[in-house]
């Protein structure tokens, strides 16, 4: 059956075909919304990055063993079953052996389940003190980027007024800041979270505003304005989706550096005060007396800390470096 | 140059009035608030509320806060609850520690971080580049209060290089003139108190250092590597220029106007950082004073401390500023 010419295709089909022949140009699929070709390309660039793979890999084996760890710990990690072998006062402590990998500590419990359970709790006090960080400072620092790119007397002045607070907050060291917080609210694992992400609030909302600040010029915002897209709409669906980049970086290096303060927390003791329940920051404190006698109690939380670090570290640094446009070929 | 420096004093009156109410707010509202820091928690109601009467806590809001702003201007700070002697005199008394052992891991930092960055660019790719970027990693992700246990065992404990703890040796004799142990000695000649000083100085200047020298590392590196691509390098190379010209009037002056940054900021934190490698050695400054007071929920002192460190923070900021204007004239335009 012959089309004539004369008979139109619908509106609405002729509509999705340019929508598509657009988005053929553009290089990147309709089906898929924003997913943008930039961090499609980042993923490329990263693939071949040994710095990338070897953060990967060290992330995807720490979050499985935190995830899994109740069916990769061979005992309980607060059973203290051979407590009548150990006698730190006389120097005298179990090593490795077949039914404890990795021997026991000071209290005769079985040190590579308690490792093994320690990574759950180290895992989920980097996640939650980086995700206080990144919504806290995430909303405050949208707010303020908003607020300035949107202009107006109102709007800069929301924004002036929010970031003297940051920069109030950025003038007390994190360190401090977390102590403060920790010291006052009394010792726990919900305080060493708190804290710790409290003190990345300020870092997560100037980067953020940031961004949005440097988005605002952009071309593709003016084309949004003389389409007629309003202004709330062009901060909200345009410009922030495009600052994300940098703020999903940060929350990677960010979970490292969770994980670290949350060690000195526990070490400077506002850490969880029930010592029964392991975590490297508290294992690595209680194995601090031992040091010179038992070196191998601190050396294994303290080595699951410093590699899981390096692992967020290194996946962070590639995700920056792959995401800079300075750094594209 | 004037003008500049004036302003910057001028802007920072706000940030810290801020500070303090934002120190003030926070230290009073939170659930640990100071009544119950100065009370067991057994204490009868009665108590806690003759305390708060006599603390001013029952006064409307507003009034408690310019009342603490007012007790800041006279220099009042308020009394340690441990040690009963006013805050201020134990945050001056402890200073000089702090003041030493933050200028000796700085000096550390920079000594060794700044050339080896700058080696690490030049020849990038090599070993040297590869152990830079590593160590440098390494030491961001390590714990300073393990690295500091790791280097009292091993040097203090089990070599016997260096003593493991306090700032001079209880038992040598010196004069004490303005505090500063080191500055004492130099000034009264007193060698044995020199030497002392500094070696209890090297390992907590070290574990402290540990952060700042990763930074500064990789800051250098990749601040150089930047510049050795700009377009201007290639000119002054192209032009015939001698190649040690190339590299310190072009290239290290331009690359190091970010690194003095990072330096003051590093600085800036060192003095909290110390929290840490000053407990492991049990060194009498600051940094342990807070540690106390944590455990002791001494609230005045650390209300006070966290103040004067923020206000020294920001000052420490003006001055990075200021001799950032200094290097680079842009800045002192805008």
């Amino acid at each position: 059956m012959p089309t004539s010419p004369s008979s139109p295709t619908p509106l609405h089909k002729r509509k999705a075909e340019k929508v598509d022949r657009l988005a053929e140009l553009m290089g990147s699929r309709t089906d898929e919304g924003r997913a943008s070709g930039i961090w499609i390309d980042a993923f490329r660039r990263m693939r071949t990055n040994p710095m990338a793979i070897t953060g990967a890999v060290i992330v995807v084996v720490f979050v499985a063993v935190a995830l899994f760890s109740p069916l990769i710990a061979h005992y309980s990690p607060t059973s203290q079953a051979w407590g009548d072998e150990v006698f730190p006062n006389r120097n005298e402590f179990v090593g490795p052996r077949a039914e404890n990998w990795l021997g026991l500590d000071h209290l005769g419990r079985d040190l590579y389940s308690r490792f093994i359970i320690g990574a759950r709790q180290t895992l989920l006090v980097g996640v939650v003190a980086t995700l206080v960080g990144f919504c806290f400072g995430a909303l405050l620092g949208g707010l303020a980027g908003a607020c300035a790119v949107l202009g107006g007397r109102w709007g800069r002045r929301v924004d002036n007024v929010i970031m003297r607070v940051i920069d109030m907050m950025l003038a007390l060291p994190t360190l401090l800041l977390a102590v403060t917080v920790a010291a006052l609210v009394g010792p726990s694992l919900t305080t060493v979270m708190l804290a710790v992400g409290i003190a990345q609030i300020p870092i997560f909302a100037r980067l953020l505003r940031g961004a949005m600040l440097a988005q605002g010029n952009r071309e593709y915002v003016l084309a949004a304005q003389s389409m007629g897209v309003r202004r709330h709409k062009i901060a909200l669906t345009h410009i922030l989706p495009n600052s994300m980049g940098p703020v999903i970086v940060q929350s990677t290096l960010t979970l490292a550096t969770a994980i670290i303060d949350a060690a000195a927390l526990s070490y400077l003791g506002l850490g969880n005060p029930d010592a029964s329940f392991p975590e490297w920051g508290t294992m690595l404190a209680e194995a601090q007396r031992f040091l010179s006698t038992a070196p191998a109690l601190a050396v294994y939380p303290a080595l699951g800390i410093i590699i899981t670090a390096l692992g967020f570290t290194l996946l962070g640094e590639s995700l920056r470096e792959a995401l800079d446009p300075k750094l594209r070929k | 140059m004037l003008r500049f420096i004036v302003r910057r004093l001028l802007q920072l009156i706000p940030t810290l009035l801020g500070l303090s109410v934002l120190l003030f707010v926070w230290l009073q509202r939170l659930p640990g608030g100071p009544e119950n820091a100065l009370l067991p928690d057994n204490a009868p109601p009665e108590q806690r509320e003759a305390l708060r009467e006599s603390l001013g806590l029952d006064e409307p809001f507003t009034v408690q806060y310019f009342s603490f702003l007012g007790r800041i201007f006279q220099g009042d700070l308020g009394t340690s609850i441990h040690t009963g002697r006013p805050v201020l005199e134990e945050f001056l008394t402890r200073f000089p520690a702090t003041f030493e052992l933050a200028v000796t891991a700085i000096t550390i930092a920079v000594a060794v971080g700044l050339p080896l960055g700058y080696l690490a660019a030049r020849k990038r790719g090599s070993a040297l580049d590869f152990a830079a970027v590593g160590g440098s990693l390494l030491g961001i992700c390590t714990p300073v209060f393990f690295l500091a246990f790791i280097l009292k065992v091993v040097f203090a404990e089990q070599l016997g290089l260096f003593p493991s703890a306090f700032r001079i040796s209880p038992a040598l004799s010196r004069t004490d003139i303005t505090g500063f142990v080191v500055l004492d000695g130099i000034m009264t000649r007193e060698w044995d108190v020199v030497w002392d000083a500094l070696m209890h100085l090297a390992l907590p200047g070290l574990a402290l250092a540990s952060i700042p020298l990763a930074v500064i590392t990789r800051m250098t590196r990749a601040s150089v590597l930047e510049v050795m691509g700009e377009d201007y390098v290639r000119t002054a190379n192209a032009k015939g220029l001698h190649r040690t010209t190339v590299r310190t009037r072009h290239v290290l002056r331009n690359a190091l106007l970010p690194v003095v940054t990072a330096v003051g900021l590093l600085s800036g934190s060192l003095f909290a950082g110390a929290v840490l490698t000053e407990s492991v050695f049990a060194f009498p400054g600051i940094g342990s004073f807070i540690y106390e007071a944590t455990h002791g929920r001494d609230y005045p002192v650390l209300t006070g401390f966290i103040l004067l460190i923020a206000a020294m923070y920001v000052l420490i900021n003006l001055l990075v500023d200021i001799s950032y204007s200094l290097l680079d004239p842009r800045v002192r335009a805008q």
